[in-house]
C-alpha cells in the first residue's frame, strides 16, 4: 500500500463571473433565453460562426493543479488573494466540484474553512457545541467525550448555558475555534481561520495546530502567516493565478512568494472592487518613490520614501476637509505603523478634484519583511474610500542608523533612533562612562 | 491528543460529475446525526424566537377551521359527509398545515443555509429533509387538539387509525418531493420565493379540505388522487372520523403520485447539487 493519502491530478475549476446582479437569474429571463437560444445558434451557424456558448465571462480559479501528499505531511498553501487557495480546499473538501481533473483522498476528511459555521445566536454555548460539532462531522458520542475539553479550551465555563448572542466577540470566536480544534480527522484542511481572536488566543490556536501536525495527521493549511507556515509545515505549495508554481521546502517557496509579491504589480487601485466608502473621492493609484522621483517596489530600512497616492473626485468640484491615512500591517496582520495627515498637522482643507497626495517618510522605520498598506480617506468626516491591502511592499535590510550595520530580520517591527550609555554613580552626580549612539554621525 | 488510527478504509474520489447522478442514500444515512441536530435546531430556534411559541402550531389550523366553518359550512352549506363541519375541516387542516409549512420551509431551506453550504460538505439533501421533519412537532400539537375536538363531538376513531403514521408519511413524502424541486430551483431562480405562497394557496383549494371529494363522481374521484394531498386528507377523515367511504383507490393513486414526485425531486436535486455552493 502506498503512503500517498492525497493525489491531485490536473484539477481545474472554471467560474463564471459577471456583475453581482447577474448571479441569479429570474425564471422569465431564463425561459426567454432558452426560447431564443436555438434561433440564435441557428443564426450563428448560418452566418458561419462556430457554435459556442454565450459570451459569459469566465475565469479559471484553478488550472491543472497536480500534486501528491504523503501520510503525516503538513502542507502549507500560499499565494496572494485570489490565487485559488480557498478554491482548492473547497474542491478537496467536496464543497464544490472541479470542472476538470481528478483527486483521490484516502481517509476521513475534516475541513475548516471558517470558524463557527452554523453557530446560531439564539442557542446556548452548549447547544452550539453539539450543533457545530455535528456540522463539522463529529459523532454525538465523540462530542460528549470531548465536551469538557472544548469548554475548557474556550475558557467559557461560566457562560456555557448562555445564548451565544450575549457573548463578546472574543468569547464567540474562542468557542467556535475550540470545537474545530477538537476535530480529529485523518486529513485536516484549514483555511485562513487563525487570523481571528486576540494575540494570546491566536498563539494557543497555533500551538494546537502544531500538536495536530505532530500527532501524525496529514494537514493542508492555507495561510498568509509566513511565520506559521515556516514553523508548522514540512512542505509548501505556491499558487499563482490558479496554477501551482512552486512545490517544495517551506523556506524556498516562501522566498519565491515574497520575491513574486514585490515584483508583480497588483490590480491597479482604481479597478479594485473590494472597497468601502461613498466614492466622493477615490484612490486610483499608489507608488513608492525617493526624493529623486525614482520608483521603487522594494524598499530598504532607513531609506527616504515618498508614498504617492493618486486620487480623483467624483466630479470636478474641488474637495474640502480631506483626511488621509495609511496603515502598515505585517504579514501576520499586526498593525505596525500609522501615518495620518491630521495627526502631524491638519487635514487638506481645499484640494483640486484630481491630484496626488504624498506622504514623505525621512527614514523608513520598518524592519526587514513584508508589509501591506491599508488606505483610508475621509471627506468632510464621511468615509470616502477605504481599501484594505491596497499595496504590498517588501522591505530589505538597510542602513537605518547610518552605522553600516544592518538590522537583523524578524527582530521587532519598528526601528527608532536611539542612544546607549553606561553611567556610573559618583559622589557629585553621574558621569557618563561610555557612549554609543547614532547622533554623533548624523 | 489521541492517536490517529492506522486503518484508512475510506477513499474519496473527486471528479466532475455529469448528467444524472446517484442519490447516495448510504451517505445520507451516515449523516443521520447531522439531520437530527439540524431538525432539533430548527425546532428550538423557532420556539425561542416567537412570543406565542408552540401556540402557533395550533392557531394556524384552528382559526382556518373557524373561518371555513363560518363561510363554507354555515353560509355555503357545503356537505361534510355527515360529520359536523368544524371537525370535518379541522381533520383535513391538520395534515394540510403540516404539508404546507413543510413545503414553504423546505423551498427556502437551501437559500437559508447558504452559509453552511459554502463552508462545509455534507449531503445537501439533509437541509430540506430536516426543515420538513421539524414540522412534525407542530403536527403533533395540532393533532392533540383534533383529539380534543373528537372528544367534544363524541366521535370515536375507527380501527383504521393504525394507518395514521402511513398517512403522515404520505404527507411528508409529498411535501419533500415538491420541496426538493422548489428548493433546488430556488438557488438559481429566486422567483420560487414568490411562487410558493401562491402555490400553497392554490393547492389548498385543489385539495378536498373545505369540501368532500365525494362531490365528484367516479372515475374522477379516483383520478383526484393524483393530487397526493387528496389521499392524505381523505385518509385522515376515514381513519379518524370514520367517513363511510373507504378511500383505498384514491390512496393508491396518491401514494404513486407522491412517490413519483419524491423520486423525480430527489434526482433533480442531486443533479443541481453541484452548483449550490457556487451560486447560493
Amino acid at each position: 500500500m502506498s503512503d500517498t493519502v492525497i493525489r491531485v491530478d490536473r484539477l481545474s475549476k472554471l467560474y463564471r463571473i459577471g456583475r453581482p446582479e447577474d448571479r441569479y437569474k429570474t425564471l422569465r429571463e431564463s425561459i426567454a433565453a432558452a426560447m431564443k437560444a436555438p434561433f440564435r445558434r441557428a443564426a450563428k451557424l448560418l452566418r458561419g460562426h462556430p457554435y459556442c456558448a454565450a459570451n459569459v465571462e469566465t475565469i479559471w480559479a484553478l488550472k491543472n493543479v497536480t500534486f501528491e501528499v504523503k501520510r503525516g505531511e503538513v502542507i502549507g498553501i500560499i499565494g496572494r488573494n485570489g490565487a485559488g487557495k480557498t478554491t482548492l480546499l473547497k474542491i478537496l473538501s467536496r464543497i464544490t466540484e472541479p470542472t476538470e481533473g481528478y483527486a483521490e483522498i484516502r481517509g476521513r476528511i475534516g475541513s475548516l474553512l471558517e470558524v463557527g459555521t452554523g453557530f446560531h445566536p439564539e442557542l446556548t454555548g452548549r447547544e452550539n457545541i453539539y450543533l457545530n460539532g455535528a456540522i463539522l462531522g463529529m459523532k454525538k458520542e465523540e462530542i460528549e467525550r470531548k465536551f469538557d475539553d472544548i469548554v475548557a479550551f474556550a475558557e467559557v465555563e461560566k457562560f456555557i448555558d448562555t445564548p451565544v448572542k450575549h457573548y463578546s466577540s472574543g468569547m464567540y470566536v474562542r468557542l467556535a475555534f475550540a470545537v474545530a480544534a477538537h476535530l480529529e480527522p485523518e486529513i485536516l484542511m484549514v483555511d485562513e481561520v487563525l487570523a481571528v481572536g486576540d494575540a494570546a488566543f491566536q498563539k494557543k490556536c497555533l500551538g494546537q495546530m502544531g500538536e495536530v501536525a505532530r500527532g501524525g495527521r496529514t494537514v493542508l493549511f492555507v495561510s498568509h502567516n509566513m511565520a506559521a507556515i515556516e514553523s508548522l509545515c514540512s512542505r509548501a505549495i505556491l499558487l499563482k493565478d490558479g496554477q501551482l508554481v512552486e512545490n517544495g521546502l517551506p523556506e524556498g517557496v516562501i522566498q519565491q512568494y515574497l520575491v513574486d509579491l514585490s515584483r508583480k504589480q497588483h490590480v491597479s487601485l482604481g479597478n479594485r472592487m473590494d472597497r468601502q466608502g461613498n466614492g466622493r473621492l477615490r484612490l486610483i493609484g499608489i507608488s513608492l518613490m525617493d526624493s529623486t522621483d525614482k520608483q521603487y517596489s522594494t524598499l530598504a530600512t532607513g531609506q527616504e520614501v515618498k508614498i504617492v497616492i493618486e486620487y480623483e473626485g467624483q466630479d470636478t468640484d474641488s474637495l474640502n476637509n480631506v483626511s488621509m491615512a495609511i496603515g502598515f500591517y505585517d504579514i501576520r496582520g499586526q498593525f505596525i505603523l500609522y501615518c495620518e495627515n491630521e495627526m502631524v498637522g491638519s487635514r487638506f482643507r481645499h484640494i483640486p478634484s484630481r491630484g496626488k497626495m504624498v506622504c514623505s517618510i525621512d527614514r523608513l522605520p520598518l524592519s526587514p519583511g513584508m508589509y501591506y498598506l491599508n488606505l483610508y480617506c475621509e471627506v468632510n468626516d464621511v468615509l470616502a474610500d477605504w481599501i484594505q491591502r491596497a499595496y504590498e511592499i517588501a522591505v530589505v535590510p538597510g542602513d537605518f542608523f547610518g552605522t553600516g550595520k544592518l538590522p537583523p530580520p524578524r527582530h521587532g517591527g519598528l526601528l527608532a533612533p536611539h542612544d546607549w550609555a553606561v553611567v556610573c554613580p559618583r559622589e557629585n552626580g553621574h558621569e557618563i562612562h561610555e557612549k554609543s549612539g547614532s547622533d554623533g554621525e548624523q | 491528543m489521541p492517536r490517529v488510527s492506522n486503518l484508512t478504509t475510506q477513499t474519496t474520489i473527486i471528479r466532475p460529475t455529469e448528467g444524472w447522478v446517484s442519490l447516495k442514500l448510504h451517505e445520507l444515512w451516515e449523516y443521520r446525526e447531522l439531520l437530527y441536530f439540524l431538525t432539533w435546531r430548527d425546532i428550538k430556534v423557532r420556539y425561542k424566537q416567537t412570543v406565542l411559541g408552540a401556540a402557533w402550531a395550533i392557531i394556524q389550523p384552528f382559526f382556518t377551521m373557524v373561518v371555513f366553518s363560518l363561510f363554507f359550512g354555515k353560509l355555503a352549506k357545503i356537505p361534510s359527509d355527515g360529520i359536523p363541519y368544524p371537525i370535518f375541516s379541522y381533520a383535513a387542516l391538520v395534515p394540510w398545515t403540516f404539508f404546507a409549512n413543510g413545503l414553504t420551509q423546505s423551498s427556502n431551506s437551501l437559500v437559508g443555509s447558504a452559509g453552511l453550504i459554502k463552508k462545509v460538505y455534507f449531503p445537501r439533501l439533509v437541509v430540506p429533509i430536516s426543515s420538513i421533519l421539524s414540522g412534525v412537532i407542530d403536527f403533533v400539537l395540532a393533532f392533540i387538539v383534533l383529539l380534543g375536538m373528537m372528544l367534544f363531538y363524541g366521535i370515536v376513531p375507527t380501527v383504521a387509525v393504525v394507518c395514521l403514521p402511513l398517512l403522515l408519511l404520505l404527507a411528508l413524502v409529498t411535501s419533500l418531493g415538491v420541496g426538493l424541486w422548489l428548493s433546488a430551483m430556488n438557488v438559481k431562480f429566486r422567483d420560487v420565493r414568490y411562487v410558493v405562497p401562491f402555490l400553497t394557496q392554490f393547492w389548498l383549494f385543489a385539495t378536498p379540505i373545505a369540501y368532500p371529494s365525494s362531490l365528484l363522481p367516479e372515475p374522477w374521484r379516483t383520478l383526484y388522487g393524483l393530487n397526493p394531498m387528496t389521499g392524505v386528507v381523505e385518509g385522515f377523515r376515514w381513519a379518524m372520523l370514520g367517513t363511510t367511504t373507504t378511500p383505498s383507490p384514491i390512496l393508491l393513486v396518491s401514494a404513486m403520485a407522491a412517490t413519483a414526485l419524491l423520486i423525480s425531486g430527489a434526482y433533480y436535486f442531486r443533479r443541481m447539487e453541484k452548483t449550490f455552493a457556487d451560486v447560493a
